[in-house]
């Protein structure tokens, strides 16, 4: 059984984690070219070395990030998105979840 | 037989050297037409099609490790083109097609044959696809028929119908569906390039590539450099990391994918078997060993190590769907590299870079397109970069232009 420290639960199994992707600079998405997005969404570096993802604890919805070498799936660290991530990324600008913008009712 | 032995045994003059399949290993030349990086199925037959249908022969294969000895020999040799999408079912036909000639063209046997492939499907919605991909199939020359329960247990009397509590409501039956040798299928290929003569070059690693105002110019390897007019990149697992040498990324994720073998059994299954709820393919192999796989592992890594946990869901589920499989006992168990795309089809084509033609992100399903890669990407190089018309819906740029060709579906554990 492979173990992931998890910083919120601990150690636990690794069967309880899900990946999310590597940890990548996310544009502006109202500003940014289809490029720009694509190159976010679709493209990585995928490489060979210790590289910095996203992990997800699927029992406690549990975002965080671990640092794992991707040759010898050695996990180096993990720790709460915290530490780089200052403030969450606004997705509404004013807008409801169907992309509508909401009415100035002020 | 014994007394030409003898006669040799008595000589110094062995017969083998004018007769070899592959020539021995020679110097690199400064410069070659064309640079094939990887030397496995897809690699040697783009070189097999450019030496013997466009005469171009000052062809270098470049491979890190020895012919065919990636995911070549690695894939669990299903042939099929059972897909969902026209362009890929249009493009996978192609190559059923010509796996099925394969061993006349060679004068070398691939060990084609030719058993059908069963999809089993436990849910409505599996069902409906299954539909959809049949007449999808029908539409483009295939041969795929729906077919109920009691068609499944006469095609396969040894199947459970009920395996872990999930019915069989109906089989997607691809009569079309075949397995061979993919190592006689490297082999072949290496046999007929090099005798026109491409020159394959085995633990030859490409360290770095260079390119000059956006040109591809020359390749770095251990033993030196070497110009080129052009490179096919034909890597798999490792995709993005040459790439990344050539100086750009790709849409690509790369992940283990585990399968593995039992010792021999009486033959007992005649089509390849497998279900998509289970997430497991089963087939028993000519010399009678059962070979079974399931889904990539559940996150990335460059190792080709086996996990426990992949075991033994891999083993219950092949259990489920032949219970006695559980006396069997288990030969050898593998992994591979493959590099994933997000929408599970191939990336061919273009790339950013000029004269640096793309074979990739062939995830878990690269060895029955060999044949038409290998066509398709000769095509592409003696045309000096006009991409073929089967091969443009799998352009690299398609994610660039949310353009998906969504095969998922019709590829997660099917292989």
């Amino acid at each position: 059984m492979k173990i992931m420290l998890c910083p919120l639960n601990g150690a636990r199994n690794i069967n309880e984690f899900v990946y999310g992707g590597e940890v990548k600079a996310m544009p502006n998405h109202q500003t940014c070219s289809d490029k720009q997005w694509a190159e976010y969404v679709f493209y990585s570096d995928n490489t060979i070395k210790v590289v910095r993802e996203w992990w997800f604890h699927s029992a406690s919805s549990y975002w965080f990030i671990a640092e794992r070498n991707t040759a010898s799936d050695e996990i180096i660290r993990s720790y709460d998105p915290s530490e780089i991530f200052s403030d969450s990324v606004n997705f509404d600008h004013g807008l409801n979840h169907d992309g509508v913008k909401e009415r100035d009712n002020g | 037989m014994p007394f030409s032995l003898l006669k040799y045994g008595l000589t110094n003059d062995y017969p083998f050297e004018d007769n070899m399949d592959l020539p021995l290993p020679m110097e690199l030349k400064d410069n070659y037409d064309v640079v094939i990086i990887g030397g496995g199925g897809h690699g040697v037959a783009t070189a097999y099609y450019l030496a013997k249908y466009h005469g171009i022969t000052n062809v270098a294969i470049l491979e890190k490790g020895y012919l065919g000895g990636g995911n070549t020999a690695r894939n669990t040799a299903v042939i099929r083109s059972n897909y969902l999408t026209s362009e890929g079912v249009k493009f996978y036909s192609e190559s059923v097609k010509l796996f099925q000639n394969l061993s006349n063209e060679f004068d070398f046997n691939i060990m084609y044959s030719s058993r059908g492939q069963l999809t089993l499907a436990h849910t409505d919605g599996a069902v409906r696809s299954f539909r959809q991909r049949t007449e999808v199939n029908k539409h483009f020359g295939g041969r795929t028929e729906l077919i109920d329960p009691q068609q499944i247990q006469e095609l396969v009397p040894t199947l459970n119908m009920n395996p872990a509590n999930m019915p069989i409501l109906a089989g997607l039956w691809h009569i079309d569906g075949a397995t061979a040798r993919h190592d006689a299928v490297a082999w072949g290929y290496a046999k007929g390039a090099t005798q026109r003569g491409v020159e394959l070059h085995q633990l030859t690693e490409v360290t770095n590539i260079n390119t000059v105002k956006g040109k591809v110019v020359s390749v770095e390897t251990n033993r030196g450099t070497v110009g080129c007019g052009c490179v096919v990149q034909a890597v798999a697992g490792h995709s993005s990391i040459v790439a990344a040498m050539a100086g750009f990324r790709m849409p690509l994720t790369s992940y283990p994918l585990q399968a593995m073998v039992t010792t021999p059994v009486k033959p007992f299954l005649d089509p390849l078997v497998s279900s998509s709820a289970l997430h497991c393919y089963v087939q028993q192999t000519g010399r009678g060993e059962i070979v079974f796989g399931g889904g990539s592992d559940p996150y990335p890594l460059y190792n080709t190590r086996s996990t426990l946990e992949l075991k033994e869901s891999l083993i219950a589920s092949a259990i489920e769907m032949f219970p006695f499989m559980a006396n069997f006992k288990l030969l050898r168990q593998w992994a591979g590299t493959t590099d994933m795309t997000s929408d599970y089809s191939p990336i061919m084509g273009l790339s950013p870079v000029d004269g640096y033609y793309l074979d990739a992100g062939w995830g878990t399903w690269g060895f029955k397109a060999t044949p038409i890669c290998g066509k398709t990407m000769a095509q592409l190089v003696a045309s000096g970069g006009k991409v073929p018309e089967l091969i443009a819906p799998f352009a690299m740029e398609r994610f660039d232009a949310f353009r998906q060709v969504n095969e998922m579906g019709a590829t997660a554990a099917s292989h």
